[in-house]
């Protein structure tokens, strides 16, 4: 039975920088990166050394502590580096092109005679598997686990979010194939939740094998997570997965020609970008080539996501694993003037979610806003703000204090298993005391996780 | 500002540590921080922040106490020089009334109030820098509030080195104690009005220290007050009614009867428009409901102060005036219910003190609980126990303590709704 959800809690930050809807292409990139952070809490185990000769679609590295779970090479080339961090940490996994396309391919399947395990068997080998998620904890989906259901949002509702159906247009076959193999995954259903203020596209609306679900309302509405919580939650036990429909296709486009293609329609948006447009480009693809021409000034800040949730990257840096959507911002790294700029400034220049500042009466206006913090670190004051952002059944506040002294008894009770930190990230925008609520509600899951999964 | 900037950036590195006047950084920080926001960018999470910070929550809760601020000035002016006329009618008998002598009445009304806050300011700022310099961080924005808060709920003659001492007291064990801003579980500006009530009554109590200058006019009228003069509070005076009841009554009435007739001498007294304005005598910035209620209007339109809690809050009041009104068993519970939330400063505690997030119940639907108890409380004390007129101050202090009890049962209710969902499907 499909649900219609209308969210009356939430807010839309308009920001300054869409891009237009045109779709450009790019030169293949010289140089593409697998970042482990990208998925939290993975321990990669490189398999290739300095180099080696890797094929579009061969294993570059595996999951430690999960030896299934492979990740696949997006070109074909040499094997660059590893460049670690603190504690020798793994940050980027580096390959270089070689400018031909050696590729892996298979025969191609039909997802549709397969059984469960067989699909995921295919997922696994050959790279797809990462691109499922599951929640709780919203790391990679655990294979081992039979999922209740599988959600997939159908648009992104962040600032200056890609606009999927615009992305999605014209892939309606690899997208319904990408459907045919994940919902063998389950046996509940596959939820494909389409955002009820606009027709969604034909690949969407069109879609068979799925439950089709709407849910209007402003972000974060299109979050994954928020539609899991008013059409199936998650409890203590259960089990989802979730994907993005990018994913999808591509998981669709590999049974259906037996060939890894990384493609990836990537936003440019945010003020300081220029020639804002959709990218046709790859995974884990070398900036540059798309950033470096197209920023306004050099104190930018680049960010790989949307401004709420996304991974400050270098221009020369790459894209992040799940990524389509590239957001630069101006640097806020200025100090401004208490009466003009800053905390008693008429804040014309500020968007707020507080009626403290004129955005209220100014609700079509853009903001051009910088990544300065607009103020220090305080204790917990101010009540009732998180609420208003936050279209869950779930006390934000109590929960994060939870987190904060570790209970794990609370926050299983106040609904830690049906939050990812993206939820939260409005909950950190709005937050007069600036407390870093994301990386609070990472902590947290990193907690459950060690002591209860 | 670019010069300004960079002369107080350029002393940045002898602040920081290892530089030369590192243990004084709090202090600069908080100068620094005062002039420009810091250039602080996010690092990881939301790259881009709310224009909201807590200076600038703070700053509006400040801005909103101005209008009692300025009508607690005046008024302090005015019953000085209304007590004045029953000794010198001569000289101050046009000063009774409420529209002459407008200057000197601001005058006197600034000579008795700003060393009020500027002796609470001092003070409470002094305490929390020190308590700055021990953890290694500059000043917190919660004092900004109470600083101004705590002169406006003395009455203005009471002296400035127990201003001092309250002051202290509420910052330090009400508040650091506990970890500072944002920690502290009493309001900390009831904190020092409180412990003052407790510690010296006589100055925070009683009839004869609600009009600025009693003191000297008793000193001339030989130790007494002036014939016909009356110094006590709205409340006060209606305890005093009820005390001379035998002389009011006259002969044997019946209870009920009696008890009609000391309304119609307070409210013969205490005309409910005036109570309104604030022309009653009282603590300094308490006795003008519609000071109050510009206040409000602020901080309920920029979303500063929960709309929860001061409305639960006078309807609290409202109903439990009416309840009390149906027991009718002294004078007290036979006044209309209305006159409970315009007199005693019961509008000020629900706008300013009863608001305060830090103290307050921190769920929606807990905020509903704990604003209508707050306000049923504080009638209920001020009807029960008329030694205590102070009925807001302690209502809201006791629900200070209860607000973690009013969340548990919220977050409680909240669990059980979200396992039933798991439960039903």
């Amino acid at each position: 039975m499909s649900k219609t959800v209308r969210l009356r809690k939430g807010l839309d930050i308009n920001l300054l920088g869409e891009a237009d809807k045109v779709k450009a292409d790019v030169k293949p990139p010289a140089m593409v990166a697998l970042k482990p952070a990208d998925f939290h809490g993975l321990v990669p185990k490189v398999v290739l050394k300095t180099g080696d000769k890797v094929k579009r679609g061969e294993v570059v590295f595996y999951d430690k502590y999960n030896q299934d779970i492979k990740f696949v090479s997006p070109i074909s080339g040499t094997f660059e580096e590893i460049v670690r961090g603190a504690k020798r940490k793994i940050l980027e996994v580096r390959i270089k092109s070689d400018g031909s396309d050696d590729v892996v391919s298979v025969d191609p399947i039909d997802p549709s005679s397969l059984s469960a395990d067989e699909v995921k068997k295919v997922m696994l080998d050959n790279g797809l598997w990462p691109f499922l998620k599951q929640r709780p904890l919203d790391i990679i989906a655990n294979p081992a686990v039979k999922p209740k259901a599988i959600f997939i949002s159908a648009f992104d509702s962040a600032p200056l979010a890609p606009d999927y159906d615009f992305i999605l247009h014209g892939q309606d076959q690899d997208f319904q194939h990408g459907l045919n193999a994940i919902s063998k995954l389950t046996d509940g259903k596959v939820h494909l939740t389409l955002n009820g203020k606009v027709p969604a596209d034909k690949a969407f609306q069109n879609a068979k094998n799925v439950e089709i679900n709407k849910i209007s309302g402003k972000h974060p509405a299109g979050n994954v997570g928020t539609q899991i919580h008013h059409i199936d939650p998650v409890g203590k036990g259960d089990m989802v997965f979730t994907i993005n429909p990018q994913d999808v296709v591509i998981i669709g486009k590999f049974f259906a020609e037996g060939k890894f293609d990384p493609t990836r329609i990537v936003a440019l948006t945010g003020s300081e970008a220029k020639n804002r447009k959709y990218y046709r480009t790859i995974i884990g693809t070398q900036l540059t080539d798309i950033v470096k021409d197209n920023l306004e000034s050099d104190n930018v800040r680049v960010i790989s996501g949307n401004a709420l949730t996304g991974t400050k990257v270098d221009t020369d840096g790459f894209l992040g694993f799940y990524d389509s959507h590239i957001t630069v911002l101006p640097e806020g790294d200025e100090y401004k003037f208490f009466l003009t700029k800053g905390w008693l400034g008429p804040g014309f220049d500020k968007y707020s979610s507080h009626r403290l500042f004129p955005t209220w009466i100014m609700k079509n206006k853009k903001y051009r806003l910088d990544t300065n913090m607009n103020g220090e670190e305080r204790g917990f004051v101010v009540t009732g703000e998180m609420e208003k952002v936050l279209p869950f059944d779930i006390l934000p506040m109590q929960l994060i204090k939870a987190i904060m002294v570790k209970d794990i008894d609370a926050m299983e009770q106040l609904g830690i298993y049906e939050i990812a930190p993206e939820d939260f990230a409005l909950c950190e925008y709005v937050c007069t005391s600036k407390i870093e609520i994301q990386e609070k509600i990472r902590e947290g899951l990193d907690v459950m996780n060690e002591e209860v999964m | 500002m670019k010069a300004l900037k960079k002369v107080i950036h350029n002393l940045d590195p002898k602040f920081e540590k290892g530089g030369k006047w590192e243990k004084m950084y709090p202090l600069y920080e908080t100068l620094s921080t005062f002039l420009f926001t810091p250039k602080h960018v996010t690092k990881k999470g939301a790259h881009i922040r709310d224009g909201v910070d807590l200076k600038r929550t703070m700053f509006m809760v400040i801005i909103a106490l101005v209008p009692c601020l300025l009508f607690g000035i005046y008024n302090t002016g005015h019953w000085h020089y209304e007590l004045q006329s029953y000794l010198n009618p001569e000289q101050y008998a046009g000063y009774s009334d409420y529209l002459t002598g407008f200057g000197d009445k601001v005058v006197y009304g600034l000579i008795q109030v700003l060393p009020l806050v500027i002796v609470s300011y001092a003070a409470g700022l002094g305490a929390e820098f020190i308590f700055g310099f021990i953890r290694g961080h500059g000043l917190h924005e919660g004092f900004l509030v109470s600083g101004l808060l705590i002169p406006l709920t003395m009455p203005a003659d009471v002296p400035l080195w127990m201003v001092a001492v309250a002051t202290v007291f509420a910052v330090v064990i009400g508040k650091e104690v506990f970890g500072g801003t944002g920690m502290n579980i009493l309001n900390v500006a009831l904190t020092a009005r409180a412990f003052l009530f407790f510690a010296y009554p006589t100055a925070m109590s009683g009839d004869k220290v609600w009009k600025s200058g009693t003191k000297e006019v008793m000193a001339e009228n030989g130790g007494l007050m002036p014939d016909g003069s009356s110094g006590a509070t709205a409340l006060g005076d209606l305890a005093t009614f009820v005390g001379d009841s035998p002389s009011v009554a006259g002969e044997a009435l019946s209870a009920s009867a009696s008890n009609g007739a000391l309304l119609d001498k307070f409210q013969a007294a205490y005309d409910p428009i005036h109570a309104f304005i604030g022309m009653i005598p009282g603590s300094v910035g308490e006795t003008s409901t519609l000071a109050v209620l510009i206040g409000a209007a602020i901080l309920l339109f920029t979303g500063v102060a929960s709309w929860r809690i001061i409305l639960s809050f006078f309807a609290g009041g409202f109903v439990f005036g009416l309840l009390m009104n149906g027991i009718s068993a002294n004078a007290y519970m036979d006044m209309p219910a209305f006159y409970h939330l315009i007199i005693g400063g019961f509008a000020f505690g629900a706008v300013f003190m009863a608001t305060d997030p830090v103290t307050a119940s921190q769920t929606q639907y807990g905020k509903l609980w704990y604003g209508f108890l707050g306000g049923g409380l504080a009638v209920l004390i001020r009807v029960l126990n008329p030694a205590y007129p102070e009925g807001v101050m302690l209502a809201i202090l006791f629900m200070n303590v209860m607000a973690p009890l009013i969340d548990h049962y919220v977050v409680q209710a909240n669990i059980k709704r979200r396992q039933k969902r798991f439960k039903t499907a």
